[in-house]
């Protein structure tokens, strides 16, 4: 007789950052009522203006990148959580990813080749599995590739 | 704003680098004692103090060692520009008729690695940091990789930075890395952060400088060589800068702190940057360097690639930079470095700097201290 274990979830690894579970989840951001600026992720008050009347928006999922860097070793740990270990490590790139809502987002990209990313190319969200949790559930994070990839 | 300038009457340092059994305020101790008998005072004269430190106690508890006299000593805490931002406080307090005669101490003993940041500290989600996205190097990459990609600016300037710190450093005897690495042994380093590589990024380290400081019209009953503060401007970052630890950029474009506090100091020493002799910059890696050059209104963006490449930097060159090597030879103790810029100034200014005098005179120099996430103080010292 097998014993089915409980159903294998997945959790976003916060609350609050992109639309979870959902078939085509998107970032949440705030945008100021007062003077439109947009800030990632969604924040109650506004850093341009000061106006404290924001409101929640769902983001866009294609933008281009803007800036980028590979991150070579493994961060420090805390706060770095990842599942790897120095030795198994594998380099990761990162970069901002300007959106038509008019603001750059910073974000784990999926291509760590710096001869593979180039500026001002369209990209595309993707939510990904960074880790499991204690229970063996999959948190999830989000991260742009590069379109067509 | 023209106030009473301030004199600094008094260096003291100690040795930057890794020393083991002495804790950071005992080096900043060796360093305030260094600085007292330069100018030829003593502790129970002091009538003010300002201290910075990060990892190595409380500034303040000094006076265990030095003597309780009951003065006013205020800690100091602003990142990278601690240094800076303490000798801000010394030059508002004389300014403003306050105290006349002071000191600020900044000293450091950070552990090794790679700074690790809480974010949450900084309003931040903790899951910023364990998705390994506050690393300070990544946004170092992130700013130089646009940069070169905007002004036209080549690896190879970026290596012919560090190849220059480094062998200005190993001219300092106060330098942590006093050997002179080769252009190879820089290129091909450990990747850290692309482009930027292991012997291109500062590394956390230790050391304490101090700085006696008076009212410029007593200058002169302490030394014969007193070096005159003429500007001291200390700016934050506005919305659109771009800094580190930023989760999200707006897209429109203001220039950093740097930018302000630069222009501020030149208007108030009524001089612009072609009168200055000698900078220091903030060089928390190669491409900081390069930036501040351009930040501060030293070059135009841009220029930096033909200025490097002809080697207009270098000691003999027409503008030197980081003359002692910068943070990249002298290692980053986040209290003293601000401080640290100061002391190789005034080095300069007195021709007291030995193999790495700069040649030419030395009349005017220029410092600039950057902290994260925007913070940066500039000052302009002159004989």
């Amino acid at each position: 007789m097998t014993v089915k274990g409980p159903q294998k979830k997945q959790f976003p690894i916060q609350e609050g950052l992109f639309t979870w579970p959902s078939d085509r989840p998107q970032l949440i951001g705030s945008k100021c009522k007062g003077c439109g600026e947009v800030a990632f992720p969604a924040q109650k008050g506004c850093p341009a203006c000061t106006g404290a009347d924001v409101e929640n928006i769902l983001l866009s999922t294609r933008g281009t990148l803007w800036t980028w860097t590979i991150q070579a070793f493994r961060p420090p740990s805390p706060p770095y959580a990842g599942p790897d270990t120095p030795d198994n490590f594998v380099p990761y790139g990162l970069g901002y990813v300007e959106l038509p809502e008019g603001v750059r987002v910073e974000s784990r990209l999926t291509e760590n080749d710096p001869a593979k990313l180039k500026f001002g190319m369209e990209m595309e969200l993707v939510i990904e599995k960074f880790k499991e949790d204690r229970d063996g559930n999959d948190l999830m994070t989000f991260a742009f590739k590069p379109v067509g990839k | 704003m023209a106030g009473r300038d301030i004199a600094i009457i008094g260096i003291g340092i100690h040795p930057f680098g890794r020393v083991e059994g002495q804790t950071g305020m005992e080096q900043g101790v060796v360093a305030a004692r260094q600085a007292m008998a330069d100018a030829g005072v003593t502790w129970d004269q002091i009538q003010f103090a300002f201290g910075g430190s990060l990892d190595g106690g409380s500034p303040d508890t000094m006076v265990r060692f030095l003597g309780l006299t009951g003065i006013p000593f205020t800690n100091v805490i602003n990142a990278c520009a601690t240094g800076g931002s303490a000798l801000f406080g010394a030059y508002t307090t004389i300014n403003s008729g306050a105290r006349d005669l002071g000191i600020v101490i900044g000293f450091d003993k950070h552990p090794r690695g790679a700074f690790a940041v809480d974010v949450t500290q900084q309003g931040i989600g903790s899951w910023y940091g364990e998705t390994g996205l506050a690393i300070n190097p990544q946004f170092f990459g992130m700013k130089i990789n646009k940069y070169m990609h905007d002004y036209g600016i080549s690896l190879d300037t970026l290596l012919k930075v560090a190849v220059k710190n480094f062998k200005n450093g190993a001219m300092n005897p106060n330098a942590w890395r006093k050997r002179a690495l080769t252009y190879e042994e820089i290129a091909n380093s450990q990747m850290v952060c692309y482009p930027l590589r292991q012997y291109m990024i500062c590394s956390p380290g230790q050391g304490a400088i101090a700085l006696v400081v008076c009212s410029a019209k007593e200058a002169r009953k302490y030394t014969t060589k007193p070096i005159y503060l003429r500007a001291d401007a200390f700016r934050t970052r506005r919305f659109g800068s771009f800094e580190v630890l930023s989760p999200s950029q707006p897209l429109r474009f203001t220039p950093g702190p740097t930018v302000e506090a630069a222009k501020a100091a030149f208007e108030m020493a009524g001089i612009g940057p072609e009168d200055i002799d000698t900078a220091q910059l903030q060089d928390t890696e190669v491409g900081a360097e390069v930036m501040h050059m351009a930040e501060t209104g030293l070059c135009k963006h841009g220029e930096q690639e033909a200025l490097i490449q002809a080697g207009e930097t270098e000691i003999n060159g027409k503008l030197p930079v980081n003359t002692d090597g910068g943070i990249m030879a002298s290692g980053e103790p986040v209290g003293a470095s601000g401080l640290r810029q100061i002391y190789e100034i005034c080095l300069q200014l007195r021709g007291d700097a030995g193999q790495r005098q700069v040649p030419k005179p030395v009349k005017t120099g220029f410092t600039q201290v950057y902290g994260a996430p925007g913070v940066s103080c500039c000052t302009i010292l002159a004989k």
